[in-house]
């Protein structure tokens, strides 16, 4: 993307006042994304961005500086802006030669979703709304969308590090409205995975579509959701992002560092039920939030983080593991070369345990079936968290019986690990979520088996 | 950037819209943008980033189809190349007898310019202080503060223009500056935690003093929260969080979701929506509104909307297409969220006439209830197609009138369309906020609060 001694010019002006550290971080993206909605293509969008991001380090304080313009003056701009900022004085490091990073990619791309023709892509989104609207006729609303995107990026930093990564990654989404005598109730499915347009070979997507709609139908008869304290089965995949946020921010060194975690202190202790092993990876192939490096350069990583309910690690970047003298776990990540990385989750999943997931719901007498967990958030210094239920049902005498309509979980998030005392073997990744912190917005991808927490609190209407 | 470059970039746009074919109607909107954030922690600045953004976002309409195409600069080869890629992209999209670019509809635009050029003449060292200031006052403003993990400068301004081969060519400019802080307040075995902000203009309107208050406040006045026991109660809004409801409500009355059935105020415009002292409106052309502006996303003057007029639903907020397919004209509320996307209908400064009281005084009269200073799942939590709501909550319970104890870990929930029906107070507090609303004390009875 940029010319080596390029590159290595323009770290030694970041550092040339000084400063422990320096980075050079380009991408180029490229995306393309098309909606359908009320039955008509409405549009077709293309997209693209390329910059760099300039940091420099000096003590505990970080310039950072970027710009659109990959000239060598505009990327010395930036770093002496960025230096500035840093307030750079004296000493520091050089910036020697490069190593190249070598990270093999967890995703082979097969067909480069930009040699797709857009009218392959439309089709697809037509095939999606007839499949929807043909499942009933109380389904009075579709929308459908597609979107890819290609990211490449370059980083090189004063360490001599200098790794590249080229990664596409596909999503399509369905959202059906369905109309009845009790108002209306919506229905999303969707697929997003580190891949090219073969996506669509594995995935059928009147099968997303069929699935939608019944979300929305199943919800039109649905009773309200109870309000209290009651025990929760998750199904597998249906509710992953509920360690993604009970647990996941909370194990994020920047949280930990800052004393804004539950978790800080306790590595080494029991946190969870020995049932529990939560772990962020990168490496899945395919997986949503998988990569060759992270957006430090630093190859892609398995981290357990609790192992048997034990604490035994935490995500760290670059800057954060700097500071505690010990590795980076390959977890820095941006939004674009106009932010600069912080610790973030790739994909974060809870393991398998040797549980049947028919016997939980058997041995739960009352209770509520959880399918589909939405959106969420957390309060990492107080562990508490909130996520919409998006398909749900009550547990009585052991059975699945009445769909209730959406309500929030609420609960605390050291306070479930511990109380998970079921886990199925069933294990399966959840729906493409985009996780925000900080106002940066990153691919995060989660899943889990099928799981019982014997106690959360239902937010619904029902007394 | 205290130079004022709206002209450059309404030359800029027209240039781009002039270019429209025979049969075509070509738009674009350029924007230029500049951000600061200044982040203390512990004495020290943690990070000082500062970013320049432009871009252009360009939409072609051609025999009823149209096509988007966005790009992350203002160079000429780059904006070409997007004009191309919007045109290859309107031939595969649905046609649409009522797509359309706004042309100028003889609205007078208000003489808004929430820009002040004292941001721009603001020095960095100045922003740098304001956040380790903000940070070391928060910290050492109460003995219970035992961290301050966020805390924080920020400031941006942004000039845009967009331009149409149907005649428009319009700009707007605004500048937005504040600092926040986020404590943690507690020992080690017990952690609450609470923010505060002030907003302004330029950093002479920012308010240390209440960003600081507010954060040990928030944090401290939760220490020793539970979980409540279920009840039905009534509800006493923050303002900031019924600013946050009222963006949230403002969803369901925008016009496009109406005409494509997702809106749970559709066909009843007309009807008793809410309780008859509610009157809500959209007006733009308040300046003393953070989404204040003279002109909407499309170009067109941004007008005042009466959406729910005492009690009864009036209509809707509509962008030149909305209004087309519905058979009215534009309501001027288009909004984007900048170069990469094009327009929708939106609000930008929703209020509801003020009552005459103040918190302490909803608080005495309800005798009973809770206060919500803040909510989570907001976002996930209500579904604006529904209705439903249900969210988290932490804050006081109010009894004898007055605060009580703090709770936490509670969710209230109800339906959109029953709060409305369920207002007992509107306070006279009413604060400009940066959301799409207004806040004040708002008041709401039969709320389903769940705890133990």
């Amino acid at each position: 993307m940029i010319d080596e001694s390029v590159v290595q010019r323009v770290l030694g002006a970041a550092l040339r006042t000084g400063g422990d550290f320096a980075e050079v971080f380009v991408e180029d993206r490229r995306v393309s994304s098309a909606r359908l909605d009320d039955g008509r293509v409405e549009e077709l969008t293309s997209g693209r961005e390329r910059g760099a991001g300039i940091r420099v380090v000096v003590g505990e304080t970080t310039g950072f500086a970027h710009t659109a313009d990959l000239s060598e003056a505009s990327l010395r701009a930036a770093a002496e802006a960025a230096a500035a900022a840093a307030r750079a004085g004296g000493g520091g490091a050089n910036a020697a030669g490069f190593t190249h990073v070598s990270a093999p990619s967890p995703t082979l791309v097969r067909i480069q979703p930009e040699d797709v023709a857009k009218q392959t892509k439309v089709e697809l989104l037509q095939r999606a709304d007839e499949a929807t609207r043909a499942v009933s006729g109380s389904i009075k609303q579709v929308s459908v969308g597609y979107a890819d995107n290609r990211r490449r990026i370059l980083v090189a930093n004063s360490d001599g590090v200098w790794a590249e990564d080229d990664v596409v990654r596909t999503r399509f989404g369905v959202n059906a409205v369905a109309t009845g005598d009790a108002g209306m109730q919506t229905g999303n499915m969707s697929v997003g995975n580190t891949i090219g347009f073969e996506l669509f070979d594995e995935q059928e997507i009147e099968e997303l579509a069929r699935e939608a709609a019944r979300r929305a139908l199943l919800k039109l008869n649905a009773r309200p959701a109870p309000s209290g304290t009651m025990p929760v089965v998750i199904k597998s995949g249906g509710g992953a992002v509920l360690f993604h946020e009970a647990c996941g921010h909370g194990l994020e060194a920047d949280a930990v560092l800052k004393q804004a975690s539950v978790f800080h202190g306790h590595l080494g202790e029991q946190v969870a039920s020995p049932l529990v092993t939560i772990v962020d990876t990168a490496t899945s192939e395919h997986q949503w939030g998988s990569a060759a490096i992270d957006d430090e350069g630093h190859p892609a990583q398995h981290n357990v983080l609790i192992e048997n309910g034990v604490l035994v690690g935490y995500m760290w970047d670059n800057l954060r593991a700097r500071t505690e003298g010990r590795a980076s776990s390959g977890n820095g990540r941006r939004e674009s070369y106009k932010s600069l990385p912080m610790v973030r989750m790739t994909n974060t999943y809870l393991e398998s345990g040797d549980g049947d997931a028919d016997d939980i719901v058997r041995s739960t007498p009352n209770g509520i079936y959880c399918a589909g967990l939405g959106g969420g958030s957390v309060n990492t210094a107080t562990g508490d968290f909130v996520f919409g239920m998006t398909e749900a049902y009550l547990i009585e005498n052991g059975e699945i019986t009445e769909p209730i309509r959406e309500g929030n979980l609420i609960g605390n998030g050291p306070e479930v690990l511990k109380h998970i005392d079921a886990v199925a073997s069933d294990f399966d990744w959840g729906w493409p979520g985009m996780c925000g912190k900080q106002g940066q917005s990153v691919p995060a991808g989660m899943g889990q088996p099928t799981l019982r927490v014997t106690e959360l609190t239902i937010g619904g209407t029902a007394a | 950037m205290s130079a004022d470059r709206r002209a450059d970039l309404v030359e800029l746009a027209t240039r781009v819209a002039t270019q429209a074919k025979p049969g075509e109607q070509v738009e674009a909107y350029v924007a230029r943008s500049r951000d600061t954030v200044v982040r203390a922690f512990e004495g020290e600045v943690e990070s000082l980033s500062q970013a320049d953004d432009e871009g252009v976002g360009v939409r072609v309409i051609v025999d009823h189809r149209q096509g988007f195409a966005w790009a992350g600069s203002l160079d000429e080869d780059v904006i070409a190349d997007t004009l191309q890629e919007a045109r290859d992209n309107a031939a595969f999209a649905t046609p649409d007898e009522f797509l359309a670019l706004a042309e100028p509809d003889g609205v007078v635009a208000a003489d808004i310019d929430p820009w002040s050029d004292l941001l721009a003449d603001f020095p960095t060292d100045r922003k740098v202080e304001l956040a380790l200031e903000l940070e070391r006052r928060v910290r050492e403003g109460d003995p219970r503060i035992r961290k301050v993990p966020n805390a924080a400068y920020g400031d941006g301004s942004v000039e845009a223009a967009v331009a149409s081969s149907t005649g428009i060519a319009t700009a707007a400019r605004r500048t937005v500056c504040s600092v926040s802080a986020y404590a943690l307040a507690g020992d080690g075995d017990e952690t609450m935690t609470g923010g505060g902000y002030s907003v302004g203009r330029d950093p002479g309107e920012l308010d240390l003093d209440r960003a600081t208050d507010d954060a040990i406040l928030r944090a401290t006045r939760l220490l020793g929260a539970r979980k409540p026991a279920s009840a039905r109660v009534v509800v006493v809004f923050d303002p900031e969080i019924a600013s946050d409801v009222l963006s949230i409500l403002s969803g369901t009355l925008n016009g496009e979701a109406v005409l494509k059935g997702r809106s749970l105020f559709a066909d009843r415009v007309g009807e008793d929506v809410s309780v008859p002292f509610l009157t809500l409106v959209d007006d733009p052309t308040n300046p003393m509104a953070y989404g204040a502006s003279s002109y909407d996303a499309e170009g067109l003057a941004c007008r005042r909307n009466v959406l729910i007029d005492n009690g009864i639903l009036q209509g809707f907020l509509y962008d030149t297409y909305a209004g087309r397919r519905a058979g009215v004209a534009s309501t001027g509320s288009a909004v984007r969220g900048g170069f990469k996307g094009g327009p929708g209908p939106g609000a930008r400064a929703i209020s509801v006439t003020p009552g005459t009281k103040t918190q302490q005084e909803i608080l005495a009269e309800i005798g009973t209830g809770l206060f919500v200073q803040s909510v989570t799942g907001l976002h996930s939590g209500v579904n604006p197609v529904s209705g439903d709501f249900s969210v988290g909550a932490e804050g006081l319970m109010i009894r004898d009138g007055t605060f009580a104890e703090p709770v936490r870990e509670v969710t209230i929930a109800s339906t959109l369309q029953r709060m409305l029906k369920e207002i007992v107070a509107i306070g006279g507090d009413v604060e400009w906020l940066p959301g799409l609303a207004a806040g004040m004390t708002l008041a709401i009875a039969d709320i389903a609060m769940s705890g133990a």
